[in-house]
């Protein structure tokens, strides 16, 4: 397939230039131009109001999905314990269904995990499918991906979320080639949009320099999944649901996976997930050493310590405590950042975050641009002083 | 033992800048490079091959420039190079373009394992190689960081979870996705580099026609997921800057923080 400009068409209001992905459109004497590097990807098409930008791709209709109905959410749990970010996905299943005028379920799978229902439901579950056997003891690919064509057939969800865990980035792909239907990594944001009804699905692209807005128009379930620590859990008080429960029949053969060790290392747990205050450092802060101060303001607070990438591989911090786009992203009610210069990469994990606090010595630092409230000063002097003043009025 | 390595060629994402006036990528005089996890997996299947035996095929879609990346595999020690290159298949999403890699792999025919990276640092997605797998009804395995026993019908291998690891057993064939914790991949040999680059280098490239597919099946059009449209990440809030006497800073900020009853 090739993309072309109709010039007679095109009004020169630069819609296709500041859509494409690739920077692969320019303006040359009023009118777009298409360079070399482009990849046909289409998405100047689909923008263009002047019928402007052709294609040769025949155009696609799309099928009707009006008996697709429910916004699923993949209850992981392990051990008998749920993760977090179901519950966090609970939360914006119910703001989804409620624009859609359709119902929050959510799916359990596993062995004696019945219990964790009644969590499910007071996170805003209307429905709890649950599957429980042997076989589904651990989590194994084949056999969670088999439950869920199941499931998938008979009640024909029309959005299914799952977190972007070690384990629902293992699953949601599976699952997404066996029910035939597209699938969006790593998302931060979800919404409905207003006039097609579609999930609209935003997700950092390119190492977090541009976002994409992606949708999922020919296929069904509409699939995402969405990153830890994004979405905010809100709780359903004394809301009762459904019990749904599913037979499965599956076999050792067909799984072909057995998990024989499973190991937790206790490397000093951490919970950035779950920490109201945060305290982080970046270059700034210098040293091994330099990290000491801001282990006491944490504590001072309350909170927890992290850091960015570089503190990290400088080996200032261990991994479990970078924040960012590769390491957590964080929701705390405030983010404090020392000596932090606010790359896109870092920023990518703490927007989520109700207050941020900067502290470095460039004004000019882009952490400033993110931050509600900044201190202009070296981060030896201001993280003490903060320190005392902190304890001070903890203290009273 | 045979074994299939998915490679993909990718920007460097390090250096990938935006331009400030139009917010859009620039994407001139930015290095191509084999995605990072990808070399693991290479150095995996060269590591396997030494042991065991065995050819090492690579396989990568993308445009015609791609074939650097599959030159390079083949320095590093992989013996045959397939390149899947079309118009098509430009545009796909993962759904089209595991489906692609999927024909090509099925054209292939006999292996024993197929190795992919965790995920590219283009796209972040790590959903081509589960969604491969499914395809070929093989069992997975994703992220990989220490294999322990290969024998002919099954493997054990030990994969990352966020806060441990596990020892999974797996049925053969199958496909793992590895992460860079593995191994550290080896530099491509020099003369073998060159040899890779001749014409008479053992790299097929094959397109549409040659696996079988229907263009409307691949690409974008074969695509279910589509991007409707990109922006740069804004920057929001925008607050108070105080500057000057580090006390006195201080005191303000506390005064905030009590304000809005934060301590
Ligand atoms: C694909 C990819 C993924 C990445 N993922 C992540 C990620 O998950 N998390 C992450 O953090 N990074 C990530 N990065 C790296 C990121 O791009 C930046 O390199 C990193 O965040 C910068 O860390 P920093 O702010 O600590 O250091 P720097 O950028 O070096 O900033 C140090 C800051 O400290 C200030 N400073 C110095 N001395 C003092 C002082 N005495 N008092 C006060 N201020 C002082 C300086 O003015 C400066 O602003 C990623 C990069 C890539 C390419
Ligand atoms: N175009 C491609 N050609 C070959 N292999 C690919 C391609 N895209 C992805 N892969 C493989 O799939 C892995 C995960 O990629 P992704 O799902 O795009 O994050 C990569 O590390 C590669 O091993």
């Amino acid at each position: 397939m090739t993309v072309w400009i109709e010039t007679a068409n095109c009004n020169g209001c630069k819609r296709c230039i500041k859509t494409c992905p690739y920077g692969a459109v320019e303006l040359r004497e009023g009118k777009a131009y298409i360079l070399e590097h482009c990849t046909s990807c289409g998405a100047c098409v689909e923008v263009c109001r002047e019928k402007a930008v052709l294609t040769d791709a025949e155009p696609r209709t799309i099928p009707d999905f009006s008996d697709r109905k429910g916004v699923w959410v993949f209850a992981e749990q392990r051990n008998g314990s749920l993760n977090r970010v179901s519950l966090e996905l609970l939360g914006k299943a119910q703001s989804l269904a409620a624009d859609l005028g359709q119902e929050v379920s959510a799916v359990l799978l596993g062995s004696q995990v019945s219990g964790l229902a009644k969590t499910l439901f007071g996170y805003g579950a209307d429905n709890v499918y649950l599957a429980q056997h042997r076989a589904l003891k651990d989590y194994r690919t084949i056999a969670y991906t088999k439950v869920f064509e199941e499931l998938v057939k008979e009640f024909k969800p029309n959005i299914l979320l799952m977190g972007a865990t070690h384990v629902g980035r293992d699953l949601g792909p599976r699952v997404s080639r066996r029910v035939g239907a597209g699938l969006t990594a790593d998302c931060t944001e979800l919404s409905i949009d207003p006039e097609e009804g579609i999930l609209l699905q935003t997700r950092p692209a390119f190492g977090g320099n541009v976002m994409a807005t992606i949708a999922n128009r020919y296929s069904r379930p509409q699939m995402a999944t969405v990153r830890p620590g994004i979405m905010e859990a809100v709780r359903k008080k004394n809301n009762r649901g459904n019990l749904i429960k599913c037979r499965v029949s599956l076999t050792e053969k067909e799984i072909g996976t057995k998990v024989l060790e499973a190991v937790r290392e206790t490397r000093g747990k951490v919970n950035l997930a779950e920490a109201k205050v945060i305290v982080a450092g970046g270059r700034g802060v210098g040293s091994e050493a330099g990290m000491k101060a801001l282990f006491s303001l944490a504590k001072a607070f309350g909170g927890e310590v992290a850091g960015t990438r570089i503190i990290v591989e400088e080996g200032w911090l261990p991994v479990e405590r970078q924040v960012g786009q590769t390491g957590q992203s964080v929701r705390p009610e405030i983010y404090i950042a020392c000596g932090i210069s606010g790359a896109i990469q870092h920023r990518a994990g703490i927007m989520g975050s109700r207050y941020i606090i900067a502290i470095n010595k460039d004004p000019g630092a882009p952490i400033f641009k993110v931050a509600d409230w900044g201190i202009v000063g070296d981060l030896h002097q201001v993280v003490p002083e903060m320190t005392r003043a902190v304890s001070q009025s903890m203290g009273k | 033992m045979n074994i299939i390595v998915l490679v993909k060629q990718v920007p460097d994402t390090t250096e990938v800048k935006l331009d400030p006036k139009t917010g859009n990528l620039m994407r001139e005089g930015i290095d191509s490079i084999i995605n990072p996890d990808d070399r693991h997996a290479l150095e995996a299947a060269v590591n396997l091959k030494e042991t065991k035996g065995g050819k090492i095929t690579v396989l990568s879609m993308g445009p015609p420039q791609a074939v650097d990346a599959v030159s390079e595999a083949l320095a590093m020690g992989a013996d045959r190079g397939i390149l899947l290159s079309d118009a098509a298949f430009a545009g796909a999403d993962t759904w089209a373009t595991s489906y692609t890699l999927g024909r090509a792999i099925k054209k292939i025919g006999r292996y024993d394992l197929i190795l992919c990276g965790r995920q590219a640092i283009d796209g972040d997605t790590a959903q081509i190689g589960p969604q491969v797998a499914d395809y070929l009804d093989l069992p997975q395995v994703s992220y990989v960081y220490h294999i322990e026993k290969v024998n002919r019908k099954s493997m054990v291998v030990k994969r990352r979870l966020e806060d441990g690891f596990e020892r999974v057993r797996a049925a053969m064939p199958a496909l793992l996705t590895v992460i860079g914790e593995l191994n550290l991949p080896r530099y491509p040999h020099v003369g073998r580099l060159i040899d890779a680059c001749r014409e008479k280098a053992p790299i097929e490239v094959w397109n549409a026609a040659d696996i079988g597919v229907e263009t409307r099946e691949v690409g974008l059009e074969g695509s279910l997921t589509h991007v409707i449209k990109t922006f740069a990440p804004k920057a929001q809030r925008e607050g108070e800057i105080i500057e000057g006497d580090v006390k006195e800073s201080v005191r303000i900020l506390t005064g905030k923080l009590k304000e809005n009853r934060l301590i």
